[in-house]
């Protein structure tokens, strides 16, 4: 085994085990690509399903996804637009660039920093027209940025559903964002009042129904007020003139 | 199966656990055991890779020049790693991204690098295999009662399952949000170990120093 020290036989083996492996990684890499591109997009698409709470257990998730139309939202006029390759636009990447995206300053309630100039929405349309609109949301909480979507119906005021699909708030406390009882109560809430102005909210503590206001409450999470201000603050901020108010009036009145 | 390979693939579950004993591979026992399913899994990829990592490193020992055997074992088990990773993300792409980094991070899993240098090595093929897996197995045993514990006690399930009806859910239960942190897992190591040691004398270490006896009143140092 002497002769495995030489410097010929270093070179020599670093060389061979450097090829098989590559071939090997990179075999299974192509392999495997188109597998690994159909979970992504059905884990995309489970995750606005899921958060817009239109997703039973046991739905066939692409037959169902069939029947949405992804659009592009330009949110400076408030108008659908054809301007972005739906296939390739990140709406993540575009929020980092500053030629698609602008700097919200003190607008930034949702602490999100860059506001990006489109945005990616899902318009579920029956034989009637328009049913349900699901509308991508983002803000911080207590310790990360809480992604999800929020579901409208055709008044495009009351709420259908809301959840998250990426956060890492703590287990238990700011975690229960997830609770399926606490998603329920979103559920027929309206956002805007009769003046339409934004009034969706989520307060500290329980919503007292008796309330004329209640309409537009949600309980707070206990033990986790900062993670129920953040949502309380995206919520505002997506909903408010900033987000998709100006393309909701616009859409109202169909003008989009 | 001969009396040597069972040792072999035996000892490692109790009587030299890599966690419990040479404290190894605590990084990725403090993150992936919040949950029963997701532990599983990884507990099978490690298995996966220590076992496979192992045996290869061993059926090249004979050809690996020492100056560069330690890089030339990363190599084999980064690949093995990657290959895992891929595979996993292809066909159980939720568990994957829950797993997230922590597959990736097997690469860096003492316990598969420890066995490679110190096993795979000296020794042929198929006991090289059998000590990747016996040690991946006792990797295991102490992830899954981890999880067991965090999962049962920190949300009331197993494997997802409702087995203790939560007080959000209006059941009698209040969780303790504790297991569901990292910490909570050195908590349950240490618990472990001591119950290890005390069944397994053995294991206890000599003390690596003695505390002095307070000095007395009027004694100066």
């Amino acid at each position: 085994m002497a002769n495995n020290d030489s410097t010929s036989n270093t070179i020599r083996v670093a060389l061979a085990l450097c090829i098989v492996c590559s071939v090997i990684v990179s075999t299974a890499a192509v392999l495997l690509r188109p597998a690994q591109q159909a979970n992504k997009d059905l884990d995309r698409k489970t995750n606005i399903l899921a958060a817009a709470g239109m997703l039973e257990k046991g739905d066939d998730v692409l037959a169902k996804f069939a029947t949405i139309k992804t659009k592009a939202v330009d949110l400076a006029t408030g108008k659908f637009t054809d301007s972005v390759d739906l296939n390739t636009y990140n709406q993540r990447k575009a929020a980092k660039d500053p030629a698609l995206s602008k700097d919200l300053g003190d607008d930034d309630i949702a602490k999100i920093g860059r506001l990006p100039k489109y945005m990616i929405v899902y318009v579920v349309e029956g034989a009637s027209g328009l049913e349900k609109i699901i509308l991508p949301i983002k803000g911080y909480g207590l310790w990360s940025t809480l992604y999800g979507f929020v579901a409208l119906e055709s008044d495009l005021n009351t709420v259908a559903g809301l959840g998250f699909y990426e956060h890492a708030e703590t287990p238990g406390l700011g975690g229960e964002v997830d609770n399926p009882s606490w998603k329920a109560q979103w559920i027929g809430k309206k956002s805007y009042d009769s003046d339409s102005k934004q009034a969706l909210t989520v307060i500290k503590g329980k919503v007292d129904p008796s309330r004329p206001q209640s309409i537009h409450e949600i309980d707070g999470l206990s033990g986790a007020t900062i993670t129920s201000k953040g949502v309380d603050n995206l919520i505002k901020f997506w909903m408010g003139e900033n987000g998709f108010a100006p393309f909701l009036t616009n859409l109202r009145s169909g003008e989009a | 199966m001969s009396n040597k390979m069972r040792e072999i693939l035996l000892r490692p579950v109790f009587n030299e656990n890599p966690i419990a004993l040479q404290i190894l591979g605590i990084c990725s026992a403090l993150a992936v055991t919040s949950s029963l399913k997701v532990t599983s899994v990884m507990c099978i990829c490690l298995i996966v890779v220590a076992a496979v990592s192992s045996m290869l490193v061993s059926l090249i020992r004979n050809q690996i020049p020492g100056s560069i055997r330690i890089i030339v074992q990363m190599t084999v088990i980064a690949s093995v790693v990657i290959l895992v990773d891929q595979v996993l993300k292809a066909v159980a792409y939720d568990i994957s991204k829950q797993l997230s980094v922590f597959v990736g991070l097997i690469i860096t899993n003492c316990i598969v690098m420890g066995r490679a240098e110190g096993f795979a090595m000296k020794n042929p093929p198929i006991d090289s295999f059998l000590d990747g897996l016996g040690n991946g197995l006792g990797y295991s045993v102490i992830l899954l009662a981890l999880a067991f514990v965090r999962e049962l006690f920190g949300s009331g399930t197993l494997y997802g399952f409702e087995v203790l009806s939560i007080s959000t859910n209006g059941g009698w239960y209040v969780p303790n949000g504790m297991l569901l942190l990292p910490p909570s897992a050195f908590f349950l190591i240490g618990l472990f170990i001591w119950g290890l040691r005390a069944w397994k004398k053995s294991q206890v270490e000599a003390p690596d120093f003695k505390i002095a006896a307070n000095t007395s009143k009027g004694e100066t140092a």
